[in-house]
């Protein structure tokens, strides 16, 4: 067989593979930004060292690494109240495939309200306000940006609670608890500062907002925090999802609809 | 109304006019009878139905058909279609591989984002006008501030689908709406400063639906699946093939530009 065609390749930062002699196409050794995975790492690294590697090609330090793995904790089960889990019991509940009821709670946990969305967009807050109270404060007042984009114009401040009366108890325990690990700047000033940016946003401050600013302190871009906040969440869904296989659709809520227009009634 | 206050009037039940099944019985669809009352229409139909509560005439239902059919093209290798084809590949469900596939349709460079974009910038300049402003200034400032999406295209400049469409447009006496002038005439004004800025598939689809009364978000739900008829076909092939055989890739086929070996 002729090969005429230059070979297409994919380029990588992150990964080279070596082949087995006997098939180019089983890998003999793996490395990732350097390490040797299977020779190398496995039996040594953590889960969320290998976490760190893989978005910013460096092992993380110690602190780093109790930093990401508390903060993986404390997002690990959104709970079955949080929409995304809410959404993945849906999947679960019906018997749904497995990867569907990821896919449910991805899809609506990559959103503004709790989700992905909302953590890229409060870190690029952090990016432009930094530790400056005042231009936190001018953020906060000004408007959203409404251009159109493929997601909607936000209707809260990202990282704040539009539904929420005070800063909950967890939240306040995990902005605490991480802040106390963090070599980073921004989650010890949010816990000093948590109150006068809460004034500033007419909202508590949320999870996403703590989770945000922990990912910012690791030094993720927005665009990575918001992969990795999407990739925490799941584990709760998970097992949320198959626990309400196990119960059965009828010991699940189907809640009660209101038509204000049905035409049996009379209406138009 | 603190937010705790809004969530309890919510808790249990849900007030809608848009609809609701009643097991056994019937099921009502935006105020109508669906097996009653529309149970003739066409799928199309029914689903611009849904998402605009507004009836659309035969043309305007047979254009709209037209958008979705002349850009479902089921080559594995456009990356939409390529995750369908991958899952038929690596024996996933046909449900999965065309739900991702429509998911990642939701792109930059294609897809979602310019369409959406592209809507939005005809409804924008023509309000604009309509208060007086010069197009070529409005176009001018707003390359400065972003791009302009419905113009230019990321492997050919030319667009294959256009003259289709419009021809179909013109069949139907849908092609002198005012968003169609103002795209055509934004072309002309990019067109003097970049030859590859043509117009592209999402600016004239963009435009034809602004001229049909679509709003940004009835257009991007409208569109959700313009492109899904090309994805069972990709899946199919490829779950036909020996597993694992689509786009297979050696160890040579990864370019590795990362750090040298190193102990962890």
């Amino acid at each position: 067989m002729g090969n005429e065609k230059q070979m297409e390749q994919i380029r990588t930062r992150i990964w080279l593979e070596e082949p087995e002699p006997d098939n180019p196409f089983a890998t003999k050794a793996a490395y990732c930004h350097g390490y040797d995975v299977y020779g190398g790492m496995l039996g040594k690294a953590r889960w969320v060292e290998m976490l760190f590697l893989l978005f910013r090609g460096e092992a993380p330090t110690s602190t780093q690494s109790e930093l990401l793995e508390t903060l993986a904790v404390a997002l690990a089960n959104p709970g079955p109240r949080d929409s995304s889990v809410h959404a993945a019991m849906c999947g679960g509940v019906g018997g749904s495939t497995a990867a569907s009821c990821l896919i449910a709670a991805l899809a609506v946990g990559a959103g503004q309200l709790s989700g992905g969305r909302e953590v890229f967009l409060a870190m690029e807050a952090w990016n432009c306000c930094g530790t400056n109270l005042e231009a936190w404060q001018r953020r906060l007042a000004e408007p959203a940006d409404d251009i159109a984009s493929t997601w909607p114009t936000p209707e809260h401040p990202p990282g704040f609670d539009p539904h929420g009366v005070s800063a909950t108890t967890p939240v306040k325990q995990t902005l605490a608890r991480l802040a106390g690990i963090s070599a980073g700047a921004r989650l010890s000033w949010l816990k000093a500062n948590r109150s006068f940016l809460e004034v500033a946003a007419g909202r508590p401050l949320s999870m996403s907002g703590v989770a945000a600013t922990a990912l910012a302190d690791l030094g993720f871009t927005p665009e990575q925090g918001e992969m990795l906040h999407l990739l925490l969440r799941l584990p709760g869904a998970a097992a949320h999802a198959l626990e309400q296989w196990q119960y059965g659709h009828k010991k699940f809520p189907f809640f009660t609809i209101e038509l204000d227009n049905d035409p049996a009634k009379g209406a138009v | 109304m603190n937010g705790s206050e809004l969530l309890q009037q919510n808790t249990g039940h849900l007030k809608s006019s848009m609809g609701a099944c009643f097991p056994g019985e019937r099921a009502v669809f935006r105020g109508h009878d669906l097996h009653a009352e529309l149970k003739d229409l066409d799928w199309v139909e029914l689903y611009v139905f849904g998402i605009t509560g507004r009836r659309f005439t035969p043309e305007q239902l047979c254009l709209l058909h037209a958008m979705w059919t002349y850009t479902s093209y089921p080559d594995a290798r456009i990356w939409n279609n390529r995750v369908a084809a991958l899952a038929g590949s690596a024996r996933s469900t046909p449900t999965l591989a065309l739900s991702a596939s429509l998911a990642v349709t939701d792109a930059v460079i294609y897809g979602g984002h310019p369409l959406i974009r592209a809507i939005d910038f005809f409804i924008q300049v023509r309000k604009q006008m309509e208060q007086g402003e010069q197009l070529e200034k409005v176009v001018q400032v707003e390359v400065q501030k972003r791009r302009i999406y419905g113009y230019g295209r990321p492997i050919t400049s030319a667009d294959e689908r256009l003259t289709w469409l419009l021809a179909l447009a013109r069949e139907l006496d849908l092609d002198r709406g005012p968003h169609l002038g103002l795209s055509f005439e934004v072309e002309c004004i990019l067109l003097t400063d970049n030859k590859a800025l043509q117009m592209n598939y999402a600016g004239l689809v963009a435009a034809l639906a602004a001229d049909l009364g679509f709003s940004p978000k009835e257009f991007q739900l409208f569109t959700f699946p313009i492109v899904l008829a090309g994805m069972p076909p990709c899946f199919i092939e490829s779950a036909e093939r020996p597993e694992g055989t689509l786009f297979p890739l050696s160890c040579d086929h990864i370019l590795y530009e990362g750090p040298p070996k190193r102990q962890w």
